[in-house]
C-alpha cells in the first residue's frame, strides 16, 4: 500500500478539503484556503455535529488514486482512530474519521475522542487523584498542617469539574482535527462493500468509499444478562458524569475497572463493595493481584469472592435490591445498594458496522488482525480496542495507529510491538506492572530457569502519617542463568505509572538483573527499591526490610 | 573479639604487641571511620563477608549546639528530613488542591505548626537512628560513638567519652567521614547564621528567611520554606545549580520565581549582626553593579556548599594524600595508601549522593572481603532536586554532550506537557518540560534525560536503568506509554530543538 504522489497539500483534492476546513470560526486565523465552501456555519461547541453538514463538500473532487473519495476512512474517533488520521494526513493522505457514540440506557453520551478522554482513563484518573487528595488532607494534618479532616466531597463539583476538563479535551481535540486537515463525520458508519461505508447522520445518510478503512470503533461496557441489570445498572460510561452521589454501590466484576471504580468511590467516602465471580485481576501477576485486593480490603473495601449477581429490583424507596449467589456454596443472598455498577468487562463494537457487507471476518466481538493490523480483507485493518487479543490500552492504540498510517502512506515498514507494554491499575495503592508475570514466566520458562526478586518498602513519606506499608511490595522475575535478563516488572505502591514507565524503557533496551542492582538509587524514593532488590524467592528469606539509608 | 574485651585489654597499652588475634596481626580486619551511608553500607556488607569490622562514628555539634544520631548525614540532616518538610510542604498545596476538586475542607489562613512537623521528623530520625543501631548489633558490626583519627597507617586512635586514650589496630581502613556545610569568612556568620545542619530540628519558625546559595540544597530550603507558609530570599553569587543543565537550571529558577521565591542575583553577604529586636541584619553587596544594601530576616542559611571532614581525621599520620578537603582515590576507592580507602562525600570528584555512597561501599566491601572484582560505576548517576515541581535528571547536560560529542552530533528532543492532575485545580504547567538528550546518528543512543515536573525521582530512575541498558531514541520512541502518567511524555518526544518547531503540546490522547 504506497502512497501516491499526487495527494500532499498543494493538490487540487486537499485543497478543496482544506476548504472547508479552514473556513471557520475558531480563531486558528485566515490562513483560508479560498474554497468553494464559503458558507460554513461557526464552530459553537465540542459536541456540535454540524460539521457533519459541512463537511460534504469533500465528496465534489474524485480521487485521482482509484475512484474513492477517501484514500482512508477510519471508523471511530478514539484514541487509534485520531492517531492513524492524523498520522495519515500528514504524510499526505486524504482522510476522513467518523466517530459517533451511542447514549447509554441511561442516556449518557460524549463528544469526540473515544473512551479514554470521555469515559476511561482520563476522568478515572481525575476520580483518583481527587481521592487521593482527601487522603492527602488528612495527612497535611499529621505533617502539622491547621487544617479540619472531617471533610466530605462535593460529588457535584468534582463532576462537573471532571466532564468540564473532559470538555476542553474534547475541544482540543476538534480543533487539532480541524488544524491536521482530517475530515470529522460525527456519524455511525457501516460498510455497503469493501470500499462503501454508509454513514449515519443527524442530518440523513451519506456513502463513503475509501481505499482504504481502519476500523477503531473500540468497545463499551458488557451488562449481565439478569433481570433489572440493564434498567438499573450503570457501568463506567456513566459513572464519572453521574449526577447524584453514588452512595453505597455494588461494583460488579475486579477487573481493573472495577477495583479502580470501587478505589476511587472508597476513598471518596462511599461504601463500595466489590463482587468477585472467579478471581481479581484477571490476566495480571496473581500474586500483586491478591496483594492489591488486600490492600483495598484492608482500607474497608469488602469483597464478595465467588459470587455472581442474581438480579437487581428497585425498592419503593428508590433503592436497589441486588440478589446474588455463592457460586461454591450455592447460598443466595441480597443486599440493597444506591448504586450498582456492571464492571464485568467489555465488548467490541462490531454489531454496527455490518461487516459481512465487506467480508471481515469476526472472533467474538472483536476484529481478528495480522501483524500488520490488517484483517482478512487486505485494504480494511483495525487497530485500539476492537482488535482481538491485544492489551486494550490508549497508548497502544495511539502507537499503533501511527504506525500503521506511516506503513499505508510513508512507506514504512514498521510495526507495532505488543510485547512489554507496561500498565497501571490506579487503586488507592497503585499497581504496575511491565513484561510478564511470574506465572506467564515460569510457564514460558520454566519454574528452575526463573528467579524472582523480591522485597516490602517503607515509602519515608508514610512514616509521619503513619499510613499502612504493608502491601508496598515490588518484585522482578528474571531469568535465572546466563545474562539474567529481566522478564517482568511489578511495583505496588504510589505513583506507580511514574515509576515504570522508565523501567518498561529499560525493559525494551535488554535490562538485566546486573545492571539494574548496579543502577545507582535516587534517594529517598520508593523507585530506587527495584535497585535495592536482593532477596529472591527461593532463598525463602524474608522479604521486610530492615534498614533505610545505608 | 569484642570490643569491649578488646578495649578492657588495650587501655593501658597502646600499642598492638598483644597479639590478641589469631586471625590476622590486626584487631580488626576492617575498621570504617564514619557511621553514614557509605560506612555502615561498607562495614555490613563486609561483615556479611565475614570480617571483623569495627564503625567509628561521631558528630561534632553545629556554632548552635545542633547535634544527632548514628546514620549521617543523610538520615540525620539531608535526604530524609528534606524529603518529609517536602512533602509537608506539598501536602500544604493538596489541601488547596482537594478544595478544587470538590473536598469541603476549609483551605483559607492554613498554616503549619512548625514545632509538630519538626518533632514528627525528629521522631522519624530517632527511630531510623535506633533501627540503625539495631541492625548493627544484630550484624555484629563493632560501633564506637567516638571520633577516631590515624595514629599510622593501621591504627586509629580514639578517645571515648571516659577520657581515656585508645588505640586500635586494622587491616584495612575505609574513610567515610563525609562533610558539612561551610560558613561564609564574614562577621557574624557563626554566630548568627545557622545551615542544613539546624533547620529540620530548627525550634523555632525560621519565619523571613535568607537562604545564602542556589545550589540544590538552598534551592531545596528555600522552596519548602516557601511551601511551609515563610518567605525565603535566595542569595546567588554566580549561577543557579552549578554542574546541572544550564536550561533546566534556569527553567527551574523561573518556576521558583513564579510561586514568589525573591533572588538576589549576582550578591554576596558581608556581614551579620543582630538588632535589639532579635532579627537579622543582614548587609550585602551585588557583584555586578557594586551596589551595597541591607535586609533585615528572622533566619540567615548558608547553603554555600559543603566541605569535607578531613581536618579532625590526622591523615598525615598516615601518609594519605588530599585534595582542598577531599581525599583522592583511584578507581576501586584506593587512597595513595594502599590499605587506606574512602568512599562516599569524603571522596574527591565524586556526585555528593546517598546512594552513590552505599553502592560504593558495598562494591569495596566485596572486593576486600568475597574476592569480588567489581568495581563502582560512576556515571549516569540519576539525581532529583525536590523543588514544588521537581527536577530530576540522568546522565549527561546539553552542555556536556555538546562538549564531548560537538553540537553538530547531538540532538535534543523537548516538549512542554500539562499534567492531567493540574486542570481542576489550575496548576501553573508553564514549567512542564522535559528533554532527551542523544547522539544523532544510528540508534540516537540517549546521553541525558532531563524532566520537571511532579515526582520527578519516581519518574526518572527506570530511565537510568534503561540508560544503563543502552536506551537509543528509536527504543525510547517504541516504548508504549502508560497513560495517563507524565513519565509517558518521554514516549511522546517528537520535537528537536533543531527544527526550532514550537514544543508546546496539542492533543492529549491521541
Amino acid at each position: 500500500m504506497k502512497r501516491n504522489s499526487n495527494s500532499k497539500g498543494t493538490g487540487l483534492g486537499s485543497q478543496s478539503r482544506g476548504s472547508h476546513d479552514s473556513g471557520n470560526s475558531l480563531g486558528t486565523g485566515g490562513g483560508g484556503v479560498g474554497g468553494s465552501s464559503t458558507n460554513v456555519p461557526p464552530f459553537t461547541h465540542p459536541h456540535c455535529d454540524r460539521q457533519a453538514m459541512y463537511a460534504q463538500p469533500a465528496r465534489m473532487f474524485r480521487a485521482t488514486r482509484g475512484n474513492y473519495d477517501y484514500d482512508l476512512v477510519v471508523i471511530g474517533g478514539g484514541s487509534a482512530g485520531l492517531a492513524c488520521a492524523k498520522e495519515a494526513v500528514t504524510n499526505g493522505a486524504r482522510v476522513a474519521c467518523l466517530d459517533f457514540v451511542k447514549p447509554t440506557p441511561i442516556g449518557t453520551k460524549w463528544g469526540v475522542g473515544g473512551t479514554c478522554v470521555n469515559v476511561g482513563c482520563i476522568p478515572k484518573k481525575l476520580m483518583h487523584q481527587a481521592s487521593l487528595l482527601g487522603e492527602a488532607v488528612h495527612e497535611a494534618a499529621a505533617y502539622g498542617w491547621n487544617v479540619d479532616d472531617k471533610i466530605k466531597p462535593d460529588w457535584s463539583k468534582l463532576v462537573s469539574s471532571v466532564q468540564n476538563h473532559i470538555k476542553s479535551v474534547n475541544w482540543v481535540t476538534r480543533v487539532d482535527l480541524r488544524d491536521k486537515k482530517v475530515e470529522y463525520i460525527n456519524g455511525l458508519g457501516s460498510f455497503v462493500d469493501s470500499h462503501t461505508l454508509l454513514a449515519k447522520l443527524k442530518s440523513g445518510e451519506r456513502t463513503i468509499t475509501a481505499q482504504s478503512f481502519v476500523i477503531a470503533v473500540g468497545g463499551r461496557p458488557r451488562y449481565p444478562e439478569i433481570p433489572g441489570a440493564v434498567e438499573y445498572g450503570i457501568t463506567s460510561d456513566d459513572l464519572f458524569s453521574l449526577d447524584h452521589e453514588p452512595g453505597k454501590t455494588l461494583v460488579v466484576g475486579a477487573g481493573y475497572i472495577g477495583l479502580e471504580c470501587a478505589g476511587f468511590l472508597k476513598g471518596l467516602g462511599y461504601e463500595p463493595t466489590v463482587m468477585v465471580r472467579s478471581i481479581v485481576l484477571r490476566g495480571f501477576d496473581q500474586q500483586m493481584a491478591e496483594l492489591v485486593a488486600a490492600s483495598m480490603e484492608e482500607r474497608g473495601i469488602p469483597f464478595l469472592r465467588k459470587t455472581v449477581p442474581l438480579s437487581v429490583e428497585k425498592q419503593e424507596d428508590g433503592r436497589l435490591l441486588v440478589k446474588y449467589e455463592n457460586t461454591e456454596t450455592g447460598e443466595v443472598s441480597e443486599d440493597v445498594f444506591d448504586t450498582v455498577l456492571w464492571a464485568i468487562g467489555r465488548k467490541g463494537l462490531v454489531d454496527d458496522l455490518n461487516l459481512p457487507n465487506a467480508g471481515v471476518l469476526v472472533h467474538k466481538d472483536k476484529i481478528q488482525v495480522d501483524s500488520l493490523e490488517t484483517t482478512n480483507v487486505g485494504h480494511i485493518y483495525a487497530v485500539g480496542d476492537i482488535i482481538y487479543g491485544k492489551p486494550e490500552l490508549t497508548p497502544v492504540a495511539v502507537l499503533a495507529g501511527r504506525l500503521l498510517a506511516r506503513r499505508l502512506f510513508a512507506n514504512a515498514t514498521q510495526r507495532m510491538d505488543y510485547a512489554d507494554v507496561a500498565t497501571t491499575v490506579f487503586t488507592p495503592l497503585e499497581y504496575a506492572c511491565v513484561g510478564l508475570s511470574e506465572e506467564d514466566a515460569i510457564k514460558t520458562y520454566g519454574e528452575e530457569e526463573v528467579e524472582v526478586y523480591h522485597g516490602y518498602y517503607k515509602p519515608t513519606e508514610f512514616f509521619i502519617p503513619q499510613k499502612s506499608v504493608r502491601y508496598c511490595y515490588v518484585k522482578a522475575v528474571a531469568e535465572r542463568n546466563g545474562q539474567q535478563r529481566v522478564y517482568g516488572l511489578h511495583y505496588l505502591g504510589p505513583s506507580a505509572g511514574e515509576v515504570i514507565q522508565g523501567f518498561a524503557a529499560a525493559l525494551k533496551s535488554g535490562l538485566t538483573v546486573h545492571t539494574l542492582m548496579n543502577t545507582v538509587g535516587i534517594h529517598p524514593t520508593t523507585a530506587e527499591e527495584f535497585t535495592r532488590l536482593s532477596i529472591t524467592k527461593r532463598s525463602g528469606l524474608d522479604p521486610t526490610p530492615a534498614s533505610c539509608c545505608s | 573479639m569484642s570490643l569491649f574485651k578488646l578495649l578492657r585489654a588495650r587501655s593501658l597499652v597502646p600499642h598492638r604487641q598483644l597479639g590478641i588475634v589469631a586471625k590476622s596481626k590486626y584487631d580488626f580486619d576492617l575498621i570504617v571511620l564514619g557511621g553514614g551511608s557509605g560506612g555502615l553500607a561498607c562495614a555490613k556488607e563486609a561483615v556479611d563477608h565475614g570480617a571483623r569490622v569495627l564503625c567509628f562514628d561521631y558528630v561534632k555539634p553545629t556554632p548552635v549546639g545542633t547535634k544527632w544520631g548514628v546514620g549521617g548525614t543523610c538520615v540525620n540532616v539531608g535526604c530524609i528530613p528534606k524529603k518529609l518538610m517536602h512533602q509537608a510542604s506539598l501536602l500544604g498545596e493538596a489541601v488547596h488542591e482537594a478544595v478544587a476538586y470538590g473536598w469541603n475542607v476549609n483551605d483559607q489562613n492554613i498554616k503549619p505548626d512548625w514545632q509538630k512537623l519538626v518533632k514528627s521528623v525528629q521522631n522519624h530520625i530517632k527511630s531510623v537512628n535506633w533501627v540503625t543501631r539495631v541492625d548493627l548489633r544484630d550484624r555484629k558490626v563493632e560501633y564506637v560513638n567516638s571520633k577516631g583519627a590515624f595514629f599510622d597507617d593501621h591504627t586509629i586512635e580514639f578517645v571515648p567519652k571516659c577520657g581515656k586514650r585508645y588505640i586500635v589496630t586494622s587491616e584495612y581502613i575505609v574513610v567515610a567521614v563525609g562533610g558539612r556545610p561551610r560558613y561564609p569568612d564574614i562577621p557574624g556568620a557563626k554566630e548568627f547564621g545557622i545551615t542544613s545542619d539546624d533547620i529540620f530540628s530548627y525550634d523555632k519558625e525560621p519565619g523571613r528567611t535568607l537562604v545564602v546559595g542556589a545550589g540544590y540544597v538552598g534551592l531545596e530550603c528555600a522552596c519548602f520554606l516557601k511551601g511551609l507558609g515563610y518567605d525565603p530570599t535566595v542569595m546567588v553569587r554566580s549561577i543557579v545549580l552549578r554542574g546541572f543543565d544550564r536550561q533546566m537550571s534556569n527553567l527551574l529558577a523561573a518556576m521558583m520565581l513564579e510561586r514568589d521565591i525573591n533572588f538576589l542575583h549576582t550578591c554576596i553577604p558581608d556581614s551579620v549582626e543582630r538588632q535589639t529586636d532579635g532579627r537579622l541584619l543582614v548587609k550585602y553587596h551585588n557583584t555586578t553593579t557594586q551596589a551595597e544594601s541591607s535586609d533585615v530576616f528572622d533566619t540567615v542559611l548558608w547553603a554555600i556548599g559543603r566541605k569535607g571532614l578531613i581536618e579532625d581525621l590526622n591523615l598525615q599520620a598516615a601518609g594519605v594524600k588530599t585534595q582542598n578537603d577531599k581525599i583522592v582515590v583511584d578507581a576501586s576507592e584506593a587512597t595513595n595508601v594502599p590499605n587506606i580507602f574512602a568512599v562516599g562525600d569524603i571522596i574527591h570528584g565524586r556526585p555528593e549522593l546517598t546512594p552513590v555512597a552505599i553502592l560504593a561501599g558495598r562494591l569495596l566491601a566485596r572486593r576486600l572481603f568475597a574476592g569480588s572484582e567489581e568495581r563502582m560505576d560512576y556515571s549516569d548517576v540519576a539525581t532529583t532536586v525536590f523543588t514544588p515541581l521537581e527536577y530530576a535528571c540522568v546522565g549527561m547536560s546539553e552542555e556536556q554532550a555538546i562538549e564531548t560529542h560537538g553540537v553538530d552530533n547531538i540532538e535534543v528532543l523537548h516538549g512542554y506537557y500539562k499534567p492531567t492532575e493540574f486542570f481542576i485545580p489550575q496548576k501553573s504547567v508553564r514549567y512542564c518540560y522535559l528533554k532527551a538528550v542523544a547522539e544523532i546518528n544510528g540508534d540516537q543512543k540517549i546521553l541525558g534525560l532531563h524532566y520537571m515536573g511532579p515526582v520527578a525521582g519516581e519518574v526518572i530512575q527506570g530511565f537510568a536503568a534503561a540508560l544503563k541498558s543502552g536506551l537509543t531514541l528509536k527504543t525510547l520512541r517504541n516504548t508504549v506509554g502508560i497513560h495517563p502518567t507524565t513519565a509517558e511524555e518521554f514516549t511522546r518526544l517528537t520535537i528537536t530543538k533543531r527544527s526550532g518547531r514550537d514544543p508546546t503540546p496539542a492533543s492529549c490522547c491521541s
